[in-house]
């Protein structure tokens, strides 16, 4: 096989992160790939292949209903993100003027406290003496504190929906910047109305931007610990206070493991699929 | 078409106020005298920060945390640099699949990056410390150094690199007096979020922490206790504080720089 120069210098550069990323990465993604069809005793390890684990973490209804929790909040934190970064991009990008950097600087300022204490702050507003209620309380809407609010799946959308926020604002933001502003002048001489630019060229040309935002979001929240562990009592945990579970205090690092791979499994499939619909659209833009 | 803006602009303002909802909470309650997270308030202190003072592992935890930013933003910003290079200024055999390699911790789930970390540190026999962290987040923090540092060498002229080497400088002195001063603003915002990612994550730490604990693994033993909750409170109002500062120091550094080059390029 012949090297060019390029294909020296490049590799001469890139050597380093990558031997980083194979031992880093590659290197643990396999061991936890090879784990998952091992078991344990205890603390020890038996390196025999099986299937058990793979079995127990798809057809014991306590996981199936985990995945299927995980990927319902996970979606419909995705959707609801990302409907509503979309005005909020529009409107950065659209009438930001001159002072778009400033909008997102002011977007992204409550990003910068701890994620951590964020969530733990929607435990504060939603809970039973929290400021929702309270607020609702001084008002006069309620005379007893609302409970449904804290504690469920809808605590854990409502605090995901908000502390993701920010990862759908800006790929949006960036895709509609591209959108060559004489096309929208264009469509406007040539009579259409402003409801017809928006679903006829605004919405199609930022379809990449969405496709981005669906991802960075949809792909990373099936996988969030800290907030259902936070505001999601027993019914709104997900899949990964299972795996940390297995992990740790059920010491059964295997199945730990196949949770984890059958996690990826889906979420990677679906998004393959996903992508795979969308292909129309990222190729004819 | 001005109605439409209207709304658009309610709902904007609607949407901002849902955003700053926690953010605006952690300053009123690390001032209130109760010890209860509820309203109505009670009345304004600041003997919660007092009680900062106090707290030896919340010191340790918080050196323990900067340590690790420090050099995890350092080694994935060294890295991404690299890589960054690689991409920008050369085509090469297996660069897509490469990139698109070290870019995967960006959307893999926190949980399972600990998970196999540990798997493997577990296997190969290796003690838990604070340098397991570290490699941790830098794994974490790579795609977002790389990112930003690709479109710092992507922004160069090659032309200006050319120049320097027909003048006769070498290839080492191009890149220090050349290229480097160039992609210092990238530089500079790739330690920077690299150093506030790694000050912030909990999972990882949690999963690679010995017997150290982070500042976030510290914060998440002290919010299972309520009587602790307000100094937390003013922990986060604190570090509210320093982020915000950073980050438009950072905000304001770089738009001197982009009109910098802006006047450059016209001429001026």
């Amino acid at each position: 096989m012949n090297f060019s120069d390029q294909d020296k210098k490049g590799w001469r550069l890139l050597g380093l992160p990558f031997i980083f990323s194979v031992l880093l990465l590659a290197v643990p993604l396999a061991t936890m790939f090879a784990l998952s069809f091992w078991t344990q005793d205890y603390l020890v390890l038996k390196k025999t292949f099986t299937l058990a684990n793979y079995k127990e973490a798809w057809f014991e209804p306590v996981y199936q209903k985990l995945f299927n929790r995980s990927l319902i909040i996970s979606m419909t934190v995705t959707f609801l993100t990302i409907s509503f970064a979309f005005p909020v991009a529009y409107f950065i990008s659209f009438y930001g003027g001159r002072r778009k950097a400033l909008w997102l600087f002011f977007i992204t300022i409550p990003f910068w406290t701890s994620y951590l204490l964020r969530m733990f702050l929607w435990k504060v507003i939603l809970g039973y003496n929290g400021v929702l209620n309270s607020f609702f309380k001084w008002l006069g809407i309620i005379t007893e504190p609302l409970t449904f609010l804290l504690y469920n799946s809808n605590a854990v959308i409502i605090a995901l929906t908000h502390g993701w926020a920010p990862f759908a604002i800006l790929p949006i933001f960036v895709s509609l910047e591209k959108i060559d502003r004489s096309l929208l002048e264009a469509s406007k001489d040539l009579g259409d109305s402003s409801f017809q630019q928006f679903f006829r060229i605004i919405l199609p040309l930022s379809i990449p931007g969405l496709i981005g935002a669906t991802l960075i979001i949809f792909i990373p929240t099936i996988g969030d610990y800290i907030t259902p562990k936070l505001v999601g009592g027993p019914d709104g945990l997900m899949i990964a206070n299972m795996i940390q579970v297995q992990f740790s205090k059920a010491n059964n690092a295997p199945l730990s493991a196949a949770l984890s791979v059958s996690s990826l499994l889906i979420v990677g499939l679906i998004s393959i699929i996903f992508v795979f619909l969308n292909k129309k659209h990222l190729r004819t833009f | 078409m001005y109605k439409t803006n209207k709304l658009l602009k309610i709902f904007v303002i609607g949407f901002l106020i849902f955003l700053y909802a926690p953010a605006v909470l952690l300053p009123i309650f690390s001032f209130n005298s109760s010890q209860v997270i509820s309203f109505p308030l009670s009345g304004f202190s600041t003997k919660w920060f007092g009680q900062l003072l106090n707290e030896d592992t919340l010191h340790d935890a918080l050196l323990n945390s900067l340590i690790i930013a420090v050099l995890s933003s350092a080694l994935a910003t060294m890295l991404g640099t690299l890589t960054a290079r690689a991409a920008s200024r050369y085509k090469f055999f297996g660069q897509k699949v490469t990139m698109g390699f070290i870019l995967l911790p960006l959307i893999l789930p926190e949980i399972i990056l600990g998970v196999c970390l540990l798997t493997v540190l577990i296997q190969l026999g290796l003690n838990l410390s604070l340098w397991t962290v570290v490699l941790g987040h830098t794994l974490l923090i790579l795609p977002f150094a790389t990112l930003i540092l690709l479109s710092a060498f992507n922004n160069l002229n090659i032309s200006l690199e050319e120049a320097s080497l027909d003048l006769g400088m070498n290839a080492w002195q191009t890149f220090y007096k050349i290229i480097l001063p160039m992609v210092t603003p990238g530089l500079i915002s790739s330690l920077l979020i690299g150093f506030v990612i790694s000050l912030d994550e909990f999972i990882i730490a949690f999963f690679l922490t010995g017997v150290d604990p982070t500042l976030p693994v510290y914060i998440w033993s002290q919010l299972r206790f309520p009587a602790k909750l307000p100094s937390t409170m003013a922990l986060g109002t604190i570090l509210l504080i320093v982020s915000l500062i950073l980050v438009s120091f950072f905000e304001y550094y770089r738009r001197r720089i982009e009109k910098y080059s802006q006047a450059l390029t016209r001429g001026k």
